[in-house]
């Protein structure tokens, strides 16, 4: 903790902010796409402190939002069904437990009597398997590029203990396609990126260098701490200034250009990109990340030849909006009325690290200074 | 909203409230009952009597630094404590699963009498319910208990002025940790024990300054976020703490920070939060800061005129946010 202090003091900060407030106040929208970054924002009050004509956005970087509206429901279909086991156990993560699917949530199914557990890790999930031999354990998987190195390696774990009734259904999802799209979409004003730090350890720079060089668009890999977050707004201002976008690292702790090598290979050889449905964003060419036929006895959607019905999503949420960050949440008519973390009524409500939930935590009523 | 209980109605946080209003509140309408106090104050016979109830069902019954025996003392002690009241006697209401050890049971006995004679009160009658395996997990405990509270002793939101300085007593979140730690999936070895402690040790010093504390409450479910909701909106004052003065132990904060947990909604068994005028602030601090149990106290911030009902936070980069009730935290059988 000793190491993070050094990130969370106020004397640093406050000189790189000054140097944000010598430079010229044309108004500037910066993207962060990582749920992270938006809950330290505005855990640390980040916006009360950067000048007016900054405007940090939030992005489509929480899993749990993205997750489409159809892939709940058929989880939550199998949570009441056990398709057709005897035994079913869903393991997920606590957030996907409360997403609203089309007319009830994981959380409200085990109320009923479904066996949904929450887990910390994919590994929790596969040791729950190995304990259980008479029943099906599912894992609604959902997750980043961080997240699925981990999966993959549960997945060889499973195979190499020789464990059957363990299977995955796999949310994956990939962000640079998503960042994209959003700067292909002409209702989106981006002016440069908050790089996701942790999914970046994974993927590296590269991605990022493309759309540098397609949208000359500025991406700055940052940290998560409130230094690091002010220092990497401070170089994607510079960059803008000079008028030459560039990838850059600022969270070279923990980030390589290059990326994690071994978490790359892994993925590689569990999983196929696919094309994926998002949330506010429908299908996204290569989005997607889908367990290759060699482990097709561990995808619960082929193991039990399920299908995800073709749900549109919730059509008075404004989810899609704001996971573009075209409208930020308290511009939603539905925000802090009928839409709440007690009763969501879109998934960004629900997640610990959703863009309408952590506004509402922090910043519903925060004045401005 | 759907008909069945969930997990998060039993959070302390604003599903618990919801459940009250729901389901309790249409049908229990004493007016001691409808101030929704942690202890209801009743005059029986010209004497002013705290009377309270808690349930405990913690998992697991033992952790680091106390059991389900010694909680079961401390919560209700703590309940009638914080109203102002010397508490006196306790019930004790075991429900237990058939096929539960004979051995653990009379080592929580012993620690239920232990704890009893450090705060001071008697356990004075008993009730025992078996039931078959499966209708309970191991063994959930009631207490009852109540206390006199002095003439001139009048501790509530309704006294919480604009100006008040609030104090804690001691480090946020060790109780919730050392629970945490020692939960089946998520085990970590960590020096950190429970703060599970009879507070009515403490506020025996603190009310030789009765007239100048406004309200007292502990962050026990729902955590320091919660309990400041609940005084600001009961009160109608707004409230700013500081984040640079609230005291969590380093190994807490890096364990909330792997997990995802926020220091501010950890429960606590041992610590309170007094709301004092500013005039007497610290001679409060200083009395408490005598007894072990407030050695780590602080002024963690004040009341405010604006923004009424809202619960603010300088953050240490010298922003600042907004401190919301605790919503869903997955953290159920903490206490």
């Amino acid at each position: 903790m000793k190491y993070l202090d050094a990130f969370r003091a106020k004397e640093p900060l406050h000189t790189i902010l000054s140097r944000i407030t010598a430079l010229p106040s044309n108004p500037l929208s910066i993207m962060e796409v990582c749920g992270t970054h938006t809950v330290s924002i505005a855990r640390f009050g980040l916006r009360s402190l950067l000048p007016s004509h900054i405007r940090l956005i939030s992005g489509p970087g929480c899993p749990v939002c993205v997750t489409a509206q159809g892939d709940i429901d058929l989880v939550i279909m199998l949570a009441r069904e056990g398709g057709g086991h005897k035994k079913c156990i869903i393991a997920t993560f606590g957030d996907m437990m409360r997403v609203p699917g089309s007319d009830s949530s994981l959380m409200q199914e085990k109320a009923r009597g479904a066996d949904v557990r929450m887990v910390y890790s994919p590994a929790d999930a596969l040791a729950m398997a190995a304990e259980n031999p008479d029943a099906e354990v599912v894992f609604f998987a959902v997750g980043f590029e961080t997240t699925s190195p981990t999966i993959a390696a549960t997945i060889l774990r499973a195979r190499q203990a020789n464990i059957g009734n363990f299977s995955i259904i796999s949310n994956h999802k990939l962000i640079p396609p998503a960042m994209h799209v959003l700067l292909e979409d002409t209702t989106t004003a981006i002016d440069g990126f908050l790089c996701p730090g942790h999914v970046s350890a994974i993927i590296g720079i590269k991605p990022y260098q493309t759309i540098v060089e397609r949208y000359r668009k500025g991406c700055v890999v940052s940290g998560f701490e409130p230094l690091d977050i002010v220092i990497s707004t401070y170089r994607l201002m510079l960059q803008i200034q000079e008028g030459v976008p560039r990838a850059e690292i600022e969270y070279s702790r923990v980030v390589q250009a290059e990326g994690n090598a071994k978490a790359l290979e892994l993925l590689s050889r569990v999983f196929d990109v696919t094309d994926a449905r998002w949330r506010g964003f429908g299908v996204i060419p290569r989005s997607g990340l889908t367990l290759k036929d060699a482990y097709a006895r561990y995808d619960a959607v082929k193991k039990f030849d399920l299908t995800a019905p073709e749900v549109p999503d919730p059509r008075a949420c404004q989810c899609g909006q704001v996971l573009k960050g075209i409208i930020a949440p308290p511009e939603c008519p539905l925000f802090a009325n009928t839409c709440t973390p007690e009763e969501p009524a879109g998934a960004c409500m629900v997640s610990s690290e959703g863009t309408c939930a952590t506004y509402y935590k922090y910043e519903q009523r925060t004045p401005s200074n | 909203m759907d008909d069945y209980i969930l997990l998060a109605n039993g959070n302390g946080g604003k599903f618990t409230s919801r459940l009250i209003q729901s389901c309790f509140l249409p049908y229990l309408k004493d007016p001691a009952l409808l101030r929704l106090n942690d202890q209801a104050i009743v005059d029986v016979e010209g004497c002013r009597v705290a009377f309270t109830t808690d349930s405990f069902v913690v998992h697991p019954l033992f952790f680091p630094g106390g059991d389900i025996g010694k909680l079961a003392v401390c919560g209700t002690v703590n309940d009638l404590a914080v109203g102002g009241a010397t508490p006196l006697y306790l019930s004790a209401g075991f429900i237990i699963e058939e096929g539960f050890s004979q051995q653990e049971l009379r080592k929580i006995s012993a620690s239920l009498s232990a704890a009893a004679a450090d705060a001071g009160v008697r356990i004075v009658t008993a009730d025992t319910k078996v039931v078959e395996k499966g209708a309970c997990d191991k063994l959930f405990i009631n207490t009852s208990g109540i206390g006199v509270i002095s003439r001139g002793v009048d501790l509530g939101p309704h006294r919480v002025r604009p100006g008040d300085a609030i104090i804690l007593s001691g480090y946020l979140g060790d109780h919730g940790i050392a629970i945490l730690s020692s939960r089946k999936g998520i085990e970590f070895d960590t020096s950190i024990i429970s703060d599970c402690a009879p507070l009515n040790l403490l506020v025996n010093d603190m009310l030789h300054h009765a007239h100048a504390i406004t309200a007292m409450r502990d962050p026990t479910r729902g955590g320091l976020g919660t309990l400041l909701n609940e005084i600001a909106r009961q009160s109608g004052t707004g409230i700013t703490i500081h984040e640079e003065r609230l005291p969590v132990r380093e190994e807490v904060q890096g364990i909330c920070e792997i997990l995802g947990l926020d220091p501010l909604y950890l429960p606590n068994e041992g610590r309170l939060v007094a709301f004092v005028e500013p005039t007497h602030a610290d001679s409060v601090l200083a009395a408490m800061k005598n007894n072990p149990l407030g050695r780590d106290a602080g002024i963690i911030g004040e009341t405010t005129e604006k923004p009424a009902g809202t619960v603010i936070m300088k953050t240490r980069v010298g922003g600042s946010r907004m401190i919301d009730m605790l919503v869903a935290e997955d953290l159920p059988r903490i206490c």
